[in-house]
């Protein structure tokens, strides 16, 4: 199990413990978080699951991809922490990760 | 009699999210979310996908955990179809005799597949796809031995089921009764690329190809007889020949429902205090020039339910979501903006033998759709074209070096 800090919209903070494997998008979205809307369900093929991820961690992140990086630029609310969550596998080396949701489109 | 304030019917993305969508937006009343699966909301487009070809499994489905429900103080009525609505009374009565009064109803019960009326329609071995029960049946068929499949249909659906299908080793015929693929939803381009895919990928693919019935031994499926007299013999057959909206409780209420249940802009039917959303929903949509339309999309059923939930919590915005869609099949990556219905000019941009390219769709000049096969930057630059219905010259559009951002 690793934990993770979730922030959401509301500017409310909470700690979660989840199951290595998951994607960041799932680990959010089955612990209660209904601001995470994931609609595509993780493949790739919408930006509804973007968050920005504490910059501590961008090096142990995958790199983003050309077709999330495309995506992401559909977002107004694009900055230098932002990925999709569900490109981002959680592994033991993501234990403490702070992340917020990302506001609305 | 049990009450609640807000009766969900449907626990599809429609439903899920309109409860969901109340209780963002304030609703403090009781929920309760009706709906014929066993199963709480999961997501359907990888039931045809990623769930089929189990590199899923049920849990990583699921809309949100069980639990979550439970939390947000949503009851789920599961296994219970409604079965009549009386909108006077605000009653509705399940199969089991079991009543509820609501004080608003927000109908999401999606649709049915569309069944084969042909003689053999109903033996074991023929299936549809739309619920989890149904692929579940045909995961276990193939676990059974099933190997040569016919495909009816050549619609997302069956192509994708085909895709997967092919992917797991099985023989498959795929019979599609139009001259092309997708012809209900896209543009020649876009048909004749998938039709070249599924070829190249296996696919035995035939155009034109009218099913006369099912043959079976008496219980099973042995074969597909086609009308020009041809038998192709098969152990499975999926049928993906489109829906048919879950209105007849509504209609039987006296909703006027032609084509689906008409709702206005705010997801309201013409009944008082029930709401109306998802794919029954026949809707003016601004996006085919404020044609009555219905989409069968997880999109047009979230963003509806969100329309919906709002106008119930006291504060109304029309609906007017850019309406979107996706399609995965083999290692391609279709998506879908604007709508394509009524377009009267078609722009090739880029080379589908490159398996990445883009089909725009004009109408009187302006942008009302683009499907993007592996070209992610086209879709999200093309939606802006969209949603401005810009007017760009096709030959700027077709140059692909000319990025779409830079043709507002």
């Amino acid at each position: 199990m690793i934990k993770l800090s979730v922030t959401t919209r509301d500017g409310e903070s909470s700690e979660i413990s989840v199951e290595e494997g998951l994607t960041l998008m799932e680990a959010i979205r089955d612990n209660g978080f209904d601001q995470l809307l994931a609609l595509c369900g993780g493949c790739c093929s919408c930006a509804t699951c973007h968050v920005h991820v504490d910059p501590a961690f961008a090096e142990k992140l995958r790199p983003i991809s050309d077709d999330e990086d495309d995506l992401l630029e559909s977002s107004d609310h694009r900055d230098g922490a932002s990925r999709l969550s569900c490109q981002i596998r959680l592994d033991a080396s993501h234990d403490g990760i702070k992340v917020r949701i990302a506001e609305e489109d | 009699m049990e009450h609640y304030d807000a009766i969900v019917v449907g626990t599809g993305h429609g439903g899920a999210q309109a409860a969901l969508a109340l209780r963002q937006n304030g609703f403090t009343g009781s929920i309760a979310m009706v709906g014929r699966d066993k199963e709480p909301p999961y997501e359907r487009p990888p039931l045809s996908k990623e769930y089929l070809a189990r590199e899923k499994e049920f849990e990583r489905i699921l809309i949100r955990p069980a639990k979550f429900w439970e939390d947000k103080q949503i009851d789920l009525l599961l296994e219970s179809e409604v079965v009549v609505i009386d909108a006077q009374a605000k009653i509705i009565s399940l199969h089991d005799g079991r009543m509820l009064e609501y004080s608003e109803l927000i109908w999401a019960a999606g649709g049915s597949p569309r069944k084969l009326t042909c003689s053999g329609a109903e033996l074991a071995g023929v299936h549809a796809v739309r619920d989890k029960s149904d692929v579940d049946a045909i995961i276990c068929q193939l676990d059974n031995g099933a190997r040569r499949a016919v495909v009816i249909g050549g619609g997302y659906i069956g192509l994708e089921a085909a895709a997967v299908l092919r992917k797991l080793g099985c023989d498959v015929v795929l019979l599609e009764a139009l001259d092309r693929v997708l012809a209900r939803v896209a543009g020649e381009e876009l048909s004749r690329f998938f039709e070249n895919e599924h070829r190249r990928q296996g696919v035995d693919l035939r155009l034109g190809a009218l099913v006369d019935c099912i043959e079976g031994d008496g219980s099973r499926v042995t074969g597909v007889k086609l009308a020009d007299g041809e038998v192709i013999a098969c152990d499975i057959v999926i049928v993906g020949i489109g829906i048919v909206p879950a209105v007849g409780v509504l209609v039987d209420a006296g909703a006027n429902a032609p084509n689906g249940v008409a709702v206005d802009e705010f997801c309201r039917s013409s009944l008082p205090h029930v709401h109306a959303i998802g794919d029954l929903a026949l809707h003016a949509n601004s996006f085919a020039e404020g044609a009555m339309i219905r989409l069968e999309s997880v999109q047009n059923a979230n963003d509806m339910a969100n329309t919906a939930a709002r106008d119930i919590c006291g504060n109304p915005v029309p609906y007017e979501a850019t309406p979107w869609f996706w399609s995965n099949q083999y290692d391609l990556k279709l998506q879908t903006v604007g709508l394509s219905v009524g377009h009267d000019q078609t722009v090739l941009r880029g080379d589908p033998a490159t398996r990445s390219f883009s089909v725009i769709y004009l109408k009187a000049g302006k942008v009302v759709a683009l499907d993007c096969v592996n070209a992610m930057k086209d879709y999200v630059q093309g939606r802006k074209l969209v949603e401005a219905r810009a007017e760009v010259a096709p030959e700027l559009l077709r140059n692909a070096d000319h990025q779409l951002k830079h043709c507002v």
